[in-house]
């Protein structure tokens, strides 16, 4: 028996089931059309190349791009790292071993793989401005206005955040950055397969997306670089061969890369229809859950987000035992306090949740297969294991008797 | 995380959940002792309330518990193990015992000293209470 059989799986932001029709695609690739793509002289190059070729015009017709502008790696993570410290030392305002460099924007609650090459950065001699969402999660243009400088040279805002599923508003702080003259990056990892893009309304100089979050293989992704208006350069991180325009050296994963691309294809096809259904779904969870329970809190914009997941705290729960009473459901769990085996959310505590109540969230996230069977019998679990707990937390009870739990000084061992 | 068969027994029918009231109402009560402990590192609580005979004995106990499944686990056995017990008995309770009952991993020792002071403090608070003598030593881990 396998997790499949057993156990729900409501966790599609940490990655998502390959698609069959994703991996009917890639199957050729392996045994039969196996050529290294740069192979220039032979059949089975040009047909490696073929596939990639597809796949490029794919990936672009899903973002509003062009095919010259997309660029293959590993994922989302690598095209951070391409992105943000290419774009960053290629318009460096000083040599390399200099400070003041130049001015990065980001916000607190991106995904590591922005913060941390952003602070590596950092070190390097460039000045980074860490901006703090508000309490709904959302960091507006206005927020990006206020924090551009003279210096700024890049600014990297997420377009839907992968814990919260809310989404900044990207055009607009695209706009901002054009009129600026910085050059814009936004992670897509979340947001691309789910809602529309289109590069050149949306105003964004740099896009990364990984595969496997939409359907796709693991361990593949795309970098869209725009080449024209303006057109934006990178000092290359990895030196070797010169593949993809020089940006990222490296013989193609050619079989992944056709997946990524026929991934692409069937999202532009079902991403509308496949949202609105499981928006419902997502909201039937949360409504459900907010009607049974007491002290249930929907964290972010109930509206700006993603239609497929929902962040959701319940109070005087702790987040361990929770996920020990809904085994059968794999979800990822978070809080804004620390427990001994689980991390504290660096997002949640952006937002300030959970300051005044020891509570426990957990991250829903649906996808493709999911079943409104699914989405009754989680409900039923997760409702009866907070109620479960709740039975035997004393801090429920405090509550219930009208005490201020922050405001009582435990007696600590 | 992988819990032993124990935890897991526990978690899902932990024994002696509740409080013989609120505590406030307890608080005067003189056959009662309350332990209210948190632990620092991971901000998990544990409530222990016992009631104890004019000879001394433990005739019930009654827990609540904010915390991991090992929490819980912990307190719901401390409670099977000191009732019935005297006060003296029952503070001789170590917590290397439970976590040897439960097989709870190193990170999860703390979650068994929890249980431990859970029970210290009930029953300091009891004999504070009734006018007995507190001895307030350390002898766990
Ligand atoms: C917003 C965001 N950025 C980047 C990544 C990293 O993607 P990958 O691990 O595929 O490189 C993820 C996935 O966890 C993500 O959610
Ligand atoms: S993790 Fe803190 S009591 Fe178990």
């Amino acid at each position: 028996m396998t997790a499949q059989d057993t156990t729900i799986y409501f966790d599609h932001a940490s990655t998502t089931p390959c698609d069959q029709r994703v991996v009917d695609a890639m199957l050729p690739y392996f045994t039969s059309i196996y050529g290294n793509s740069s192979s220039r002289n032979h059949a089975y190059g040009w047909e490696a190349e073929n596939g990639v070729d597809t796949a490029r015009s794919q990936v672009a017709d899903l973002l509003g791009a062009q095919p010259k502008e997309i660029i293959f790696t590993s994922g989302a993570t690598e095209s951070n790292n391409i992105a943000i410290k290419g774009a960053a030392r290629m318009y460096a305002k000083a040599p390399s071993g200099s400070e003041n460099r130049g001015h990065i924007i980001t916000a607190v609650h991106e995904h590591k793989a922005v913060i941390d090459p952003c602070r590596r950065l950092e070190r390097e001699g460039f000045d980074v401005t860490f901006l703090e969402p508000g309490s709904d999660g959302i960091i507006t243009s206005e927020m990006v206005k206020d924090a551009l400088r003279d210096d700024t040279i890049l600014v990297s805002i997420m377009w839907a955040n992968n814990e919260l599923g809310t989404i900044n508003e990207i055009p607009c702080i695209g706009k901002i950055c054009k009129e600026h003259g910085a050059v814009f990056h936004t992670d897509a990892t979340q947001w691309v397969g789910k809602l529309p893009t289109d590069v050149e309304a949306d105003n964004i100089d740099l896009l990364s997306l990984s595969a496997h979050k939409m359907y796709g293989p693991k361990g593949v992704g795309a970098l869209y670089v725009r080449r024209r208006r303006p057109r934006v350069r990178l000092e290359a991180i990895q030196d070797g061969g010169g593949h993809e325009r020089g940006f990222r050296s490296g013989t193609l994963n050619v079989s992944s890369i056709v997946g990524l691309g026929a991934a692409c294809a069937i999202a532009k096809q079902e991403m509308e229809a496949e949202g609105e259904r499981l928006r419902g779904l997502r909201d039937k969870l949360e409504n459900e859950l907010m009607s049974r329970l007491e002290v249930v809190e929907v964290n972010g914009h109930r509206e700006h987000r993603l239609p497929h997941m929902t962040n959701i705290s319940f109070g005087f729960v702790e987040g361990e035992s929770l996920m020990m009473g809904i085994k059968n459901i794999a979800c990822s769990s978070g809080s804004a306090c620390t427990s001994a085996s689980l991390e504290p959310s660096y997002v949640l505590k952006a937002l300030g949740v959970g300051d005044e109540l020891a509570h426990s969230s957990l991250r829903l996230s649906l996808g493709r297969n999911t079943t409104e069977a699914e989405v009754d019998e989680a409900i039923e679990g997760i409702a009866a294991a907070v109620e479960h707990l709740r039975a035997m937390s004393p801090l429920f009870d405090l509550w219930k008797e009208g005490v201020d739990i922050s405001k009582i000084e435990w007696q600590s061992h | 995380m992988a819990y032993s068969e124990k935890v897991i027994e526990h978690y899902q029918k932990p024994q002696n959940v509740g409080s013989f009231g609120a505590s406030s109402d307890v608080k005067e009560r003189s056959d009662i002792g309350v332990g209210i402990v948190g632990a620092p590192e991971c901000g998990d609580v544990m409530q222990l309330q016992i009631k104890v005979d004019e000879a001394g004995k433990i005739e019930d106990a009654k827990f609540k518990c904010f915390g991991c499944g090992s929490a819980i686990a912990s307190s719901s056995l401390a409670t099977e193990w000191i009732k019935g017990r005297t006060v003296d008995e029952a503070l001789a309770i170590k917590n290397t015992e439970i976590v040897e009952e439960l097989a709870l991993p190193p990170v999860k020792i703390h979650c068994s000293v929890l249980a431990e002071d859970s029970i210290r403090t009930a029953i300091n608070d009891w004999k504070k209470k009734n006018g007995h003598e507190v001895e307030d030593d350390h002898h766990h881990h």
